[in-house]
C-alpha cells in the first residue's frame, strides 16, 4: 500500500517536471540592484553580488555562453542545454588554469526552507561534478546553497520559479 | 541581558509553603492536580471558541500611589489587568472584560470580592500593585469563581521594575492553568528572523521578543543572512544558521554573554539544527557533495555523529520530550516525508502516507502530538499528526504557511505565512482547534522558535 502510494506520487512528480522542463520562461524583469533601500551593511560580505563583480568574473561571464544552469522542478540532472553551458564553462576554465570558482545552488520559493538548502546543494554538486567530469579539478570548486533565499526572479508563477532553479558559477580568484 | 540574569522572578509566599517552594523549581505550572476534581470552573481547551468562559479583570488597585521606574503603580494595576486580559483573550477560551470595561475596585476588595456586586461573567480576577522598599515590585493575583463565591488562584509575584510585564503574564498563566487543566505559556518568548527589503535580497536579522509582542530587540544586526533559530530549552542560547563570510554554518548564541560560537568545525553546510529536551545536544543536518544527512553533536561542541544514511535529503530532525526518539523529514522515498527513528539512528520509518509532502516537523513537548508543513495543490498547511502518524488534522491553509513551533504547554503553534508575490512572511500562532491569529512584529517576521516557559 505505502509502496503504491509512493509510486504514484514519484509518477506525478515526474509528469509535472516533463510539464515544466518544456515551458520556456518569457522575458523577465531584472533583478533588482537594491543596495540603496537596506541601508548601511545590509547584507554585505554574504552574497555574490558582492564578490561576484570582480573583473575576472566580469571576464567570465562575457566568455562563456552563461555562468547559470537551470534545473527543473525537484531535479538536479544536467539536462542537455546546461550540458553546453557548462561545457563552455570548462572550456573558459580549462584556459584559465589558475582560477577558481564556487558554484551557488538556488532553488525556487515553494519548497521549505531547510529541504530547499538541501536541495541547493545538490544542484550546485550536480554542476560540480559535471565540470569535475569534464576535467576541471574538484579542488579548485568550492559551492553553496542558498535554497529559496536569494531568487533571482521575483513573481511567484512557473516562469520565475523556473529562473530561481539554479545553480550560478562564479570566478572567485 | 545581564539584567534577565539577575531578576528575580519569584512566586510570594502571600499564601502558603506550596507556593513559597514554587520559587526554586523552574515553574511548570503543573497541569492542576489539584483542581479536576474539585468541581467548579473548568475550561475545555479543544472546545475552542465554542463556549468562551466569560471573565471580568477589573484594574489591579494599589495601596498607596508610589512612581517607579515602570511608572507609578495605579498606571501599572491598569496595564497589569490589560496583560491578563490580552493573553486570555488570545487563546479563543475566554471572552474577556478588561479594566476599561469594570468599575475600579479598592484595595480591600481584592481578597475580599464583593460577588454580589459582578455581573457578566462566571469568574473574576483581581490583584493589586505594590511598590517595595527594595527597589521591587510585588504583584498579587486573585481568581474567583462568581457562581461558586470562592478562590480558585490566589498568587503573588516580585519582580524588578523591568519586567512588570512578566508578572501579568504569569497571573495570566496561573488563572489559564487552573481553568483549563494544562500548562500556562505566557510567560515565555519566541526568538525569529526579522525581515526587511526587496525579495531578490532580503535583509535578515535575529530577533527575541516576548510571546505577545512585546520587549522586542535584535539579536544580529543584519550584514549575512541568518535562518532558523531554535531556543534552548532552558531559553539560555539559540542555535542558528548564518551565511557569515559565505560559510554557511551553524551557531550559538549565547544569551547571557550575548556572544556567539561556532558549533561545528566541517567544511561542509550544516542547518536545519534543534535541541534536544535537555539541552545536551543539537540534531543538525549536513550536505556533503549533494547528499544531506542528519548528525547530532554536544550542545557544547564535539564530534558530530551521523544518524541517517540515505541518498535522499534527511533533515528537519527533532527530538520527542523524553529525547528517545527523532522525527525528520526525508525524500528519499521520491517526495518529502516524515520518517521517526530511534535516537541512535535505529529503526527509521515513515510516518505520513498523504498526497504532496510532509516537512519541517516538531515533536509536541507533550508528545502526543507532531507539528508540520503540509504543501501541494498549490498550498502550503500546518497540521498535527499523532508520533504514529495517524489522526492528521490541518489547522490552516494559504499561500505559504511554514515552519511551525511548539508553545511550551503544546497546544498553540507559531509559524509564519508568506505573502504570494512579494514572498514578505508574518508571524501567526494556531491553537488546535485551528484559531489563527497575526502576531504583531515591527518588520517581517518567519522561522519563529517559541521558547521556553521562564522561571
Amino acid at each position: 500500500m505505502a509502496k503504491m502510494t509512493t509510486s504514484l506520487l514519484l509518477a506525478v512528480a515526474l509528469v509535472g517536471t516533463a510539464g515544466c522542463a518544456k515551458k520556456r520562461p518569457p522575458e523577465l524583469p531584472p533583478a533588482p540592484v537594491a543596495e540603496g533601500d537596506l541601508g548601511a551593511g545590509a547584507g554585505a560580505g554574504d552574497t555574490s553580488d558582492q564578490y561576484g563583480s570582480s573583473a575576472l568574473n566580469e571576464q567570465f561571464k562575457r566568455e562563456v555562453m552563461s555562468d547559470t544552469v537551470r534545473f527543473g522542478l525537484d531535479q538536479y540532472d544536467i539536462d542537455p542545454e546546461a550540458r553546453r553551458v557548462l561545457d563552455s564553462q570548462a572550456q573558459w576554465l580549462a584556459g584559465h588554469p589558475a582560477t577558481r570558482i564556487t558554484i551557488e545552488g538556488h532553488a525556487d520559493e515553494r519548497g521549505t526552507r531547510e529541504y530547499n538548502l538541501g536541495l541547493g546543494d545538490r544542484r550546485a554538486n550536480a554542476a560540480k561534478n559535471y565540470l569535475a567530469a569534464r576535467g576541471i579539478s574538484a579542488t579548485r570548486i568550492t559551492t553553496i546553497s542558498y535554497g529559496k533565499e536569494r531568487p533571482v526572479a521575483l513573481g511567484s508563477d512557473e516562469a520565475a520559479w523556473a529562473q530561481n532553479r539554479r545553480a550560478v558559477t562564479i570566478v572567485i580568484s | 541581558m545581564m539584567r534577565t540574569a539577575k531578576i528575580a522572578l519569584a512566586l510570594v509566599a502571600t499564601v502558603s509553603a506550596q507556593a513559597a517552594s514554587a520559587q526554586a523549581v523552574p515553574s511548570a505550572p503543573a497541569p492542576v492536580q489539584q483542581g479536576q476534581d474539585d468541581g467548579g470552573l473548568v475550561v475545555d481547551v479543544e472546545g475552542g471558541m465554542s463556549a468562551p468562559l466569560p471573565i471580568l479583570i477589573p484594574a489591579m488597585p494599589t495601596a498607596q500611589v508610589t512612581q517607579t521606574p515602570a511608572g507609578s503603580t495605579d498606571e501599572l494595576g491598569q496595564k497589569l489587568a490589560q496583560i491578563v486580559n490580552d493573553d486570555l483573550r488570545n487563546t479563543g477560551l475566554f471572552k474577556t472584560s478588561g479594566p476599561g470595561a469594570n468599575r475600579a475596585i479598592g484595595i480591600g476588595e481584592v481578597t475580599a470580592p464583593n460577588y454580589a456586586s459582578w455581573s457578566g461573567g462566571q469568574a473574576l480576577v483581581q490583584g493589586y500593585v505594590r511598590a517595595n522598599g527594595n527597589g521591587s515590585l510585588t504583584i498579587g493575583c486573585y481568581l474567583y469563581d462568581l457562581a461558586a463565591q470562592n478562590e480558585l488562584v490566589r498568587q503573588g509575584f516580585v519582580v524588578s521594575p523591568g519586567d512588570w510585564r512578566r508578572a501579568g503574564h504569569k497571573c495570566a498563566d496561573a488563572i489559564y492553568a487552573r481553568l483549563t487543566g494544562e500548562g500556562g505559556y505566557f510567560d515565555s518568548q519566541v526568538v525569529y528572523v526579522a525581515e526587511t527589503g526587496p525579495k531578490g535580497r532580503r535583509r535578515k536579522q535575529l530577533a527575541i521578543m516576548d510571546q505577545d509582542g512585546a520587549n522586542h530587540r535584535f539579536l544580529t544586526n543584519g550584514q549575512a543572512i541568518v535562518l532558523t533559530p531554535r531556543m534552548s530549552p532552558r531559553g539560555n542560547a539559540i542555535v542558528y544558521m548564518s551565511f557569515e563570510n559565505r560559510q554557511p554554518t551553524l551557531y550559538v548564541y549565547d544569551m547571557a554573554t550575548r556572544s556567539n560560537r561556532k558549533l561545528v568545525s566541517n567544511v561542509s553546510q550544516t542547518f536545519a539544527p534543534r535541541f534536544s529536551p535537555d539541552g545536551r545536544w543539537i540534531l543538525f543536518s549536513m550536505a556533503t557533495a549533494g547528499n544531506t544527512d542528519i548528525y547530532r553533536i554536544g550542545a557544547s561542541g564535539g564530534e558530530p555523529q551521523r544518524l541517517t544514511n540515505s541518498p535522499g535529503i534527511d533533515t528537519g530532525g527533532s527530538y520527542s520530550p523524553d529525547g528517545s526518539k527523532i522525527v525528520f523529514e526525508s525524500d528519499r522515498g521520491g517526495t518529502q516525508q516524515l520518517y521517526v527513528m530511534n535516537a541512535d539512528g535505529s529503526n527509521q520509518h515513515r510516518i505520513s502516507f498523504g498526497g504532496g509532502r510532509y516537512a519541517t516537523p516538531e515533536w509536541s513537548p507533550r508528545g502526543d502530538l507532531i507539528a508540520f508543513t503540509r504543501t501541494g495543490g498549490g498550498a502550503f498547511r500546518i497540521g498535527v499528526m499523532n508520533p504514529s502518524g495517524g489522526g492528521e488534522r490541518l489547522l490552516t491553509e494559504s499561500w505559504g504557511d511554514e515552519g511551525p513551533s511548539w508553545s511550551p504547554n503544546g497546544r498553540v503553534l507559531m509559524f509564519f505565512r508568506s505573502a504570494q508575490g512579494s514572498g514578505r512572511p508574518d508571524l501567526w500562532a494556531v491553537d488546535l482547534t485551528g484559531v489563527a491569529r497575526k502576531i504583531p512584529t515591527p518588520l517581517d517576521g518567519s522561522d519563529p522558535s517559541w521558547g521556553p516557559l521562564r522561571p
